[in-house]
């Protein structure tokens, strides 16, 4: 084994230990946040959290239960949205459209991936609330289906062409037409991408505060419906965070806590209920 | 899948329906951020006398609640600074009727500081609260703030300002103060929400002022008297315009109103800082509900009125448990009468 | 850009081509992926309708003042784009090298058990809310920066006009160390999933030419898989271009244009973020939103810059290409 050969080999085992070093650090800032947060907010999660509306100052037993659901409706809402428009748009992008298009559609998403989010909200805000003049579900829902828009096309986009044309040339050799080799060959083998792309777009727009604030605005007590005002966690986060009393900054921290363990909740039977049928091996 | 996915889209539209209140009339304000617990406890105790009624208040800043009662988007308003006459005119002019200040509670601004070593309760005069935010007195051991101070020993140590960042009724208040005793603050720098500060760091929010005071050794800077007293953060006295130095409390600051209530205009736009009485604190205000002055509907109508009248009166027995000032009697009773004018 | 499609379409007529299909969804797709040029482009039809004051009054001078006075209607954006720019790109200078170590560490040498587990939690950094980031910043990473850190880097790169200055823990600095955290996740995730779509038979190929296994990695692999992590770098600099809340509790909100990354400053998102909700008076308002538009236009040129850049060092047979 020649110098050069041991120096190689030397290189590969002290930058492959570097990954693992980058990669323990990220894990490790997370673990840092959830126990932080379970530290302060943990006492602050009980079972009045989930089911009592917000107490006033002063008394305790409040919860948070109209936020909870308000952000369920809120996420539901822009799911319904955005991931639409990303998935088929990057489609769209991947199989149909001729490189200028693609250029300039991907150029827009990430202009749009780059609007600062309390101008989503404005820009909702004249939109959805300003015409009927009152805030909404429906409005608060809007600015975050914008807001996961371009994670879902730029990373769905990223997922299907890197399927290998290879799947694409036997379907059609067997005389598939085009949307039937999309449907059942390609979007199948980049489901796992896929799915990853829209739950990082919804990860992402559930801590999201400012956008709703002008559309979604707030709500003491529940919101039936969808064309009322309502609560949601990350609001109510930012409210208690910045309140004089340490009551609740205590249920601010728990909320936190309590928006990652759902968000995590339901990355888990995402992934679990759309794992079965699908034929593609890891290679 | 397809059946537990339709499933689980029913209980959501059936969760959505469930939680419909049946009959309750709901009410939506906005505004300012420095009342809102005081709000939030008021309207939830209303709430307990009237289920029916939902009044539900949201602090988006006071500018937010200027803006969205003049696009109508929020039925009655909150301010830290009254609307001036722009606003009040842009109202009039959108919506054909005027909208009426009415005062609920009282706050004040503490200066707060951070100096390594000195645990005393620093004596500030106005002339060193303006040269310092000017950024003319740059250390903690300048003549014009040891001069008030004898006995206590300040180091030689560049002050660190720090200001709000986001605007606010708490920096109003400050520039309103600063812009009566300093005439170079007022042609330099001016009041209002935000300002353009000459010196100083930005903190978001009353919590991160301070939280940089805390961390930040020799600074200096402005909190409103709720968040020191509930966070047990030491602050200052100011001297106010009778000579006294005068440490903010709930008394000081409702002295500083009933100074204030014998000139009080009729539509109750008035600063108060730096008010008259020799035990009044310097840096008080008021703060506002912005209401309508006709209401289409007659049912929020008299809910609002109904609200206003019971905060002039029971409700102002809350306001001193979360460390807020009440209204002075007089101020009350003049606001019940100008509650008339709400058609 | 689509790979060769199936029969040649042009000669049967559109009732025919439509009964197969493929037209239908070629419609269908391309109204989709239209709707986001038209929403991008209706957001900035909508800010420029809502900055004709500043404009008018200001002119170009906007993008050269440094003065922001609401009182005596001054404004100018110079130090919010600098500080928008400098803390962008400190984030990406520690979040990509941190992001690509750590997609390659969970891509290619943890078992796929745990890479998955691993995953998940990284995803979560993504869900956090960027309040909780706030706060995180000003209780942790703060005082961490002004005890530790920056004396620390003082002491050796002082010298640096970079590291220059006092020290109060809120700055640039601090602003991009907690930006990095935020825009981790989407390197990493994206990142990993595009490594592990690389076929087997390239790593392969490496590692029967005598490549070790980081040079198979680095050389062979990491290339193939190269527009997938551009993609990734270009989620996160529009999340660190366009991050409120964090920044603005970390960064100091001072308008300053300093040379030292010890230095409070200011962002465009962060300043929007303050003041829009007390904004009174029209002139303000309007300012505020062309600080919006500035921003978009900052990004449009960053963007710009890196398609550039992909396309000028763009390799062949390095899977698919595209800008």
């Amino acid at each position: 084994m020649n110098a050069r050969l041991r120096w190689r080999k030397f290189v590969s085992g002290f930058m492959l230990s570097m990954t693992g070093v980058c990669a323990f650090i990220a894990v490790s800032v997370l673990f840092f946040i959830l126990g932080y947060l379970v530290y302060h907010g943990g006492t602050s999660v009980n079972w009045n959290f989930f089911t009592k509306l917000p107490a006033p100052v002063g008394e305790s037993g409040g919860g948070m239960a109209n936020a909870i659901v308000g952000s369920a409706k809120l996420l539901a809402l822009a799911t319904l949205i955005g991931v639409p428009i990303g998935f088929f748009g990057a489609i769209y992008l991947a199989e149909f459209s001729g490189s200028a298009v693609a250029f300039v559609v991907r150029y827009a998403a990430d202009l749009l991936n780059g609007v600062p989010s309390i101008v989503i909200g404005i820009f909702a805000y004249a939109l959805v609330v300003l015409p009927v003049k009152h805030f909404s579900t429906l409005a608060g829902g809007f600015a975050l289906g914008l807001m996961m828009i371009p994670i879902t096309l730029r990373s769905t986009e990223e997922f299907l062409l890197a399927v290998p044309n290879a799947l694409r040339e036997a379907a059609m050799a067997l005389g598939a037409s085009k949307w039937k080799t999309i449907a059942t060959v390609i979007v199948p083998a980049a489901y796992r991408g896929i799915l990853t792309a829209v739950l990082l777009a919804f990860a992402r727009v559930a801590g999201e505060t400012a956008p709703l604030l002008f559309t979604a605005f707030g709500n003491r007590f529940w919101s039936p419906g969808w064309g009322q005002p309502t609560a949601s966690l990350p609001v109510m986060i930012f409210t208690y965070a910045i309140a004089p009393y340490e009551d609740w900054h205590r249920q601010a921290w728990a909320a936190g806590l309590v928006l990652l363990g759902l968000i995590l909740v339901i990355n888990i039977v995402a992934r679990a209920i759309l794992a079965r049928g699908i034929a593609v091996p890891r290679t | 899948m397809k059946r537990i996915s339709k499933g689980l889209l029913l209980v959501a539209f059936a969760l959505t329906a469930v939680v419909w209140a049946k009959g309750a009339l709901s009410i939506n304000g906005a505004g300012a951020t420095f009342p809102y617990p005081m709000y939030s406890k008021w309207f939830d105790e209303y709430h307990k006398k009237n289920p029916d009624l939902q009044i539900n208040y949201q602090s988006i800043g006071s500018g937010g609640g200027i803006k969205q009662v003049t696009e109508g988007t929020v039925d009655f308003g909150a301010t830290d600074g009254p609307m001036n006459d722009d606003q009040l005119k842009a109202y009039q002019e959108k919506h054909g009727f005027g909208i009426l200040h009415f005062p609920t509670v009282l706050g004040a601004d503490v200066p707060t500081y951070n100096i390594p070593g000195v645990t005393a309760e620093l004596n500030f005069t106005q002339d060193a609260v303006a040269g310092i935010f000017l950024g003319k007195i740059t250390k903690w051991n300048d003549p014009a703030i040891t001069g008030a101070n004898k006995g206590v020993s300040l180091p030689a140590n560049d002050i660190v300002v720090v200001h709000r960042s986001d605007g606010s009724g708490t920096s109003y208040i400050w520039t309103d103060y600063l812009s009566k005793v300093s005439e170079e603050w007022k042609n330099k720098v001016g009041k209002g929400t935000s300002v353009n500060w000459p010196v100083g760091l930005g903190g978001k929010g009353n919590e991160g002022v301070a939280g940089l005071i805390k961390q930040t050794p020799n600074s200096f800077g402005y909190v409103e008297l709720i968040y020191a007293i509930q966070n047990n953060m030491p602050y200052g006295r100011v001297r106010n315009s009778s000579g006294s130095f005068i440490k903010a409390d709930l008394a000081s600051v409702t002295e500083a109103a009933a100074g204030a209530s014998k000139t009080m205009p009729d539509d109750f736009r008035v600063s108060i800082t730096d008010a008259p009485g020799k035990k009044a604190y310097p840096i008080s205000s008021f703060t506002w509900l912005l209401i309508p002055e006709k209401f289409s509907e007659p049912a929020k109508r008299d809910a609002i009125k109904g609200f206003v009248k019971w905060m002039l009166g029971d409700g102002q027995s809350y306001a001193e448990a979360l460390s807020y000032s009440r209204l002075p009697k007089e101020v009350a009773t003049k606001e019940v009468k100008a509650l008339d004018k709400v058609q | 850009m689509a790979p060769s499609a199936g029969p040649v379409s042009g000669s049967r007529s559109l009732l025919s081509r439509l009964r197969e299909g493929d037209e239908i969804a070629r419609i269908i797709t391309f109204l989709f992926a239209a709707s986001v040029v038209l929403i991008t482009l209706l957001l900035v039809y909508d800010l420029w309708q809502d900055s004709v004051l500043p404009r008018h009054k200001f002119g170009f001078h906007f993008f050269v003042t440094s003065v922001w006075d609401p009182i005596f209607d001054q404004f100018g954006a110079l130090p919010f784009i600098y500080g928008t720019l400098v803390t962008a790109g400190v984030s990406l200078l520690l979040a990509v090298p941190l992001g690509l170590g750590a997609a390659i560490f969970l891509a290619e040498l943890a078992p796929a058990r745990v890479s998955d587990t691993l995953e998940f939690f990284i995803d979560l950094l993504a869900a956090v809310p960027s309040v909780i980031y706030g706060l995180l910043g000003v209780f942790i990473v703060v005082p961490l920066m002004r005890e530790y850190i920056q004396p620390g880097l003082k002491k050796t790169l002082g010298f640096l006009p970079l590291f220059s200055g006092p020290g109060y823990g809120v700055g640039f600095l601090t602003a991009g160390i907690v930006l990095a955290i935020m825009v981790i996740p989407y390197i990493i995730s994206v990142s990993r999933e595009v490594l592990l779509s690389v076929p087997r038979d390239q790593r392969e190929a490496a590692l029967g030419l005598g490549a070790t296994r980081w040079e198979s990695t680095w050389r062979v692999v990491v290339p193939f898989a190269r527009t997938g992590i551009m993609g990734s770098i270009f989620l996160a600099l529009a999340r660190a271009l366009g991050e409120t809340m964090a920044v603005t509790m970390v960064i100091g909100n001072t308008p300053t244009i300093s040379a030292s990354l010890f230095s409070p400053g200011y962002s465009i998102a962060a300043v929007i973020a303050n003041e829009f909700t007390e904004a009174t008076g029209d002139l303000y308002l309007q300012s505020l939103i062309e600080l919006g538009l500035v921003l978009f236009l900052l990004t449009f040129i960053l963007n710009g810059l890196a398609r550039i850049l992909i396309i000028v060092t763009s390799q062949r047979g390095s899977g698919v290409g595209h800008a």
